[in-house]
């Protein structure tokens, strides 16, 4: 569903070509061609690599906890089998992306350590609370929406197997954004109170979802790296002006309003310029201190805590039967 | 606790029949026949397939991408393995 803050505070620096692979290195990005597990890669590159994709992955499967919550109460059958699919998708996506993240040499439960343990990041948006059925709406219109602006230049990454989980996460997206949009319709056709429901939605996601692009470029110090080695392709700012251009026309199809006063059309520039962005809201929830944060971490803590017997007792069930087999022949 | 990491598998999936099985991507599983079942659920939610294969990834031997050049760059001056390389009169149309 979604990755973010690939460039907050801790990120690495661009450094000099010093030996003759990091010159070669150096020439294929410029050459724009993908780099592959086994190539020379700098040290600094390989782990910005690592940080991105597993914050993403994390936020692929943190993301599941807000719409997991409303799989028993979706109000028909439909929308029930649609929302385990959406879910189902984003656990996938974990998966990819996990995956993706162990050819670079690391494993898979070291990276679920750091974020159980505090030290990894997934995207603030997942530290806020789905309150009613309209916010499954809103989430997939917004959330979603927000995250295929930021996802589509990732399928031109530069490393390989990242480059090609996200082609296929794009692929499987769209249809994320499109259902929420559905649940935001019918809602809004439906009566005053359902759509007060709607609106009740955005005025809570809005400002989450229009930080959920990072910090604004002039504080981006890290960018610079990222940029330059072909991980990252188009900077915050734009990515979230983009956003906000494509998503006012849809609220105004929806009949809603989007809550910032200072919404207005800039013909000059031919965007919308929006208000301020509450800088310190987007760190607190990064840093951990939003509103359901400790919920988060705590629920996945738990799930892999209780799910720990049956990965062993598979492990121990293959092993048994390859030592059988191994006896018999 | 890595030694207690469920292995890796490459999974392989044949989209439809008439056609190779192809990389799809990788996953963990206690044994082969939970990584095929896995790799249905994973690979397979939008009918992207109707055969799986999955191969545990430490039995795969892969070439040294140091030895690219060595073993790949010979061929590029064997241009006469290709049709195009070959004019014909025009009489002969298509051959």
């Amino acid at each position: 569903m979604y990755t973010q803050a690939m460039d907050i505070p801790g990120g690495p620096k661009a450094v000099a070509p010093g030996s003759p692979e990091e010159a070669a290195f150096n020439a294929r990005i410029a050459r724009d061609e993908k780099i592959e597990p086994r190539d020379w890669m700098p040290e600094a590159y390989r782990k910005t690599l690592v940080r991105q994709i597993s914050q993403h992955a994390h936020s692929e499967v943190v993301g599941m906890l807000p719409e997991g919550n409303w799989i028993t109460r979706a109000p028909s059958l439909k929308r029930k089998a649609i929302l385990m699919a959406k879910v189902q998708d984003e656990g996938g996506h974990g998966l990819y992306l996990y995956a993706a993240a162990e050819t670079l040499g690391v494993s898979r439960d070291d990276l679920i350590d750091a974020l159980h343990a505090g030290k990894a990041k997934y995207s603030s948006i997942f530290n806020y609370a789905a309150l009613s059925w309209a916010d499954m709406g809103a989430i997939g219109w917004l959330v979603d929406g927000a995250a295929i602006m930021n996802q589509i230049p990732l399928c031109r990454c530069s490393y390989g197997p990242y480059a090609r989980a996200m082609i296929r996460i794009c692929k499987e997206e769209s249809f994320h954004q499109r259902q929420g949009f559905d649940i935001m319709l019918a809602l809004c056709r439906g009566t005053p109170a359902q759509k007060q429901m709607a609106q009740d939605a955005l005025d809570r996601w809005w400002w989450p979802v229009v930080q959920m692009f990072g910090p604004p470029d002039a504080d981006s110090v890290h960018s610079g790296a990222t940029m330059a080695w072909g991980i990252k392709r188009i900077s915050n700012d734009d990515l979230r002006q983009k956003f906000i251009d494509a998503t006012v026309p849809q609220a105004e199809l929806l009949g809603l309003t989007i809550p910032d006063p200072h919404l207005k059309w800039n013909g000059e520039r031919g965007h919308y310029d929006i208000g301020p962005i509450d800088w310190d809201e987007f760190w607190r929830a990064v840093g951990g201190d939003g509103p359901c944060s400790r919920e988060r971490i705590a629920t996945r803590v738990r799930a892999q805590e209780e799910g720990a017997w049956v990965r062993e007792a598979a492990l121990a069930h293959a092993r048994k039967q390859a030592a059988r087999a191994r006896k018999a022949a | 606790m890595s030694n207690n990491e469920w292995p890796l598998w490459e999974v392989f999936i044949r989209s439809k029949q008439g056609l190779d099985h192809r990389h799809v991507g990788s996953l963990h599983a206690a044994d082969a026949k939970q990584a095929v079942q896995m790799a249905r659920d994973v690979y397979t939610r939008r009918m992207e397939g109707v055969s799986i294969w999955v191969v545990a990834s430490e039995a795969i031997t892969a070439s040294d991408p140091d030895d690219k050049a060595e073993l790949f760059e010979p061929m590029a001056d064997k241009v006469y393995r290709h049709p195009t390389f070959y004019k014909l009169p025009k009489e002969v149309e298509h051959m």
